[in-house]
């Protein structure tokens, strides 16, 4: 298949009830983090971009939000392609300039600080990150606490970046500012607002 | 639909639609924090609910099934209107029942009826800054959520208890969310503070004229700003509601003539409706059949 094709391909085949149904699983998951939401396949892009991550790059992205791409992503013209046909979102030269960031591999991504913070001001002008993550039930458990959990809540991604309990534990200690995370996982997602923190188990 | 003329599902187109969602993604992650929006010109003037009814609209799908209320009514005005409204342009289900609904649009009161884990409560915002009275620049209200410096609302609470030997704030009462913003509930009567604590549906917050949009995620700290010495308390009423003889909670007064007669009812008219069916009776209670809790289901 050719490029053109590839990139006019697999958007929603519903653009209004799609984006309203992976929206509403997004808004679920951020008001209950740790809470695993599932998601039927709506968008088809082309590897390695997954379906969940595009699907939740159509919900939020347009032309008022430059999308950063790691290097894997990066390196498929394909996926510049799907994302520009479909959505429209220019792309960020810097993570620092990004409102969202897709990324293939969080195992090789930059430090959360690299990305955009907010302002103490204004701090909603920071990078959504998305991340392209395995299952969430079968990596390293974390424990959760803060607004939207009951007590503590678990989830065990795959896949996740290094060092990453450290990483968030310096981003909570950013707040107000500081990131959020979109975990799309093959059929599901669940997100981690900056709010969350990661409690260490104790042997 | 064979109209020519037809809107996108739920009014606003979707490019709106996803500011909107962004917004309300952001305003959940920082709880409390006003994010600002590009909010739009409604069919309906401001003050009647537009930031309210753009939330709604940007979170609204065929399968949900939406209660509008304002002032605890089903029935009044602005809440009839906007259930119209997005019975026309999103042709959903729309009820009355605070138990059936998915979401709550309200303006000013929050169901007696406890609210569960999937519903989403969204709330009109006239001046959603709490800081706006005390102090009238934006550039000087951000620099102080900016810097945490609430002192100023302290004193404001403080010259209340000087002038009136209490806090004499009974609606809009200032509320510190999850120990970091202090955020404005919209004008809800304090009775209604201790619901937010902790409240297990999601609280979204939309000012139109203002541009914008604030949260409370479920499960989340809200606390009312007082004293150790003038500890937050709620309105007590010393009758029951006329109709229903509900306790405990908030009452509207009714003028019945123009010699000083009156009543206190229940201001939510769902649960006032509920308790009498279910046989419970107010000293002013007439011996009717009523129908109440309505559900339309989409056409």
């Amino acid at each position: 298949m050719n490029i053109a094709t590839q990139s006019i391909d697999g958007g929603f085949t519903e653009p209004v009830f799609n984006a309203q149904v992976v929206f509403r699983a997004i808004m679920d998951a951020m008001a209950r983090p740790g809470s695993v939401q599932a998601l039927p396949q709506l968008a088809r892009p082309p590897a390695p971009l997954s379906a969940t991550a595009g699907a939740v790059a159509l919900a939020l992205c347009d032309n008022d939000t430059p999308v950063w791409l790691d290097q894997a992503l990066q390196a498929e013209a394909s996926v510049k392609a799907w994302l520009g046909f479909h959505t429209g979102a220019p792309l960020a030269n810097t993570p620092t300039d990004a409102h969202f960031a897709l990324i293939a591999n969080p195992k090789e991504m930059p430090a959360l600080d690299g990305f955009a913070q907010g302002t103490q001001e204004y701090p909603d002008r920071s990078t959504t990150l998305i991340l392209l993550t395995g299952d969430l039930g079968s990596g390293p458990t974390l424990l959760l606490e803060g607004p939207g959990i009951e007590k503590t809540a678990m989830i065990a991604p795959t896949g996740m970046p290094r060092h990453f309990v450290e990483q968030w534990k310096q981003n909570n200690q950013r707040f107000p500012r500081g990131v959020d995370i979109i975990l799309a996982a093959p059929g599901s997602l669940a997100c981690l607002p900056r709010t969350t923190r990661i409690r260490t188990m104790e042997a | 639909m064979t109209d020519i003329a037809t809107y996108n599902f739920a009014y606003l187109d979707e490019q709106t639609k996803r500011m909107i969602r962004r917004a309300i993604l952001k305003g959940i992650a920082i709880p409390g924090y006003q994010v600002p929006f590009a909010s739009r010109e409604m069919p309906m003037p401001y003050g009647w609910g537009t930031g309210g009814v753009q939330v709604t609209a940007s979170i609204i799908g065929p399968d949900d099934v939406l209660k509008v209320i304002d002032q605890g009514a089903d029935d009044t005005t602005n809440a009839v209107s906007i259930r119209a409204f997005f019975k026309k342009v999103a042709n959903v289900a729309v009820t009355t029942e605070t138990a059936t609904a998915t979401i709550i649009q309200t303006r000013h009161r929050i169901p007696e009826h406890p609210l569960n884990a999937g519903q989403v409560l969204v709330f009109q915002v006239p001046i959603p800054e709490p800081l706006r009275f005390l102090e009238p620049r934006e550039t000087e209200t951000r620099k102080m959520h900016a810097l945490e410096e609430y002192g100023l609302m302290h004193v404001k609470l403080y010259e209340d208890i000087a002038r009136h030997g209490r806090i004499a704030t009974t609606y809009a009462y200032p509320v510190k969310v999850e120990g970091r913003y202090v955020m404005d509930p919209s004008p809800t009567p304090k009775f209604d503070n201790p619901k937010m604590h902790r409240s297990p549906a999601l609280q979204l917050f939309g000012a139109g004229r203002e541009k914008r949009i604030y949260a409370v995620p479920p499960l989340t700290d809200v606390v009312s700003l007082d004293f150790e010495d003038h500890p937050f308390e709620v309105q007590t009423f010393d009758q029951p509601c006329a109709l229903c003889g509900a306790e405990n909670v908030y009452l509207d007064e009714v003028i019945l003539d123009d010699h000083g007669g009156h009543m206190f009812v229940c201001s939510d008219t769902d649960h006032c409706e509920k308790r009498r069916e279910d046989g419970h009776h107010g000293h002013l209670a007439a011996e009717t059949n009523l129908a109440s809790g309505k559900t339309e289901p989409a056409e």
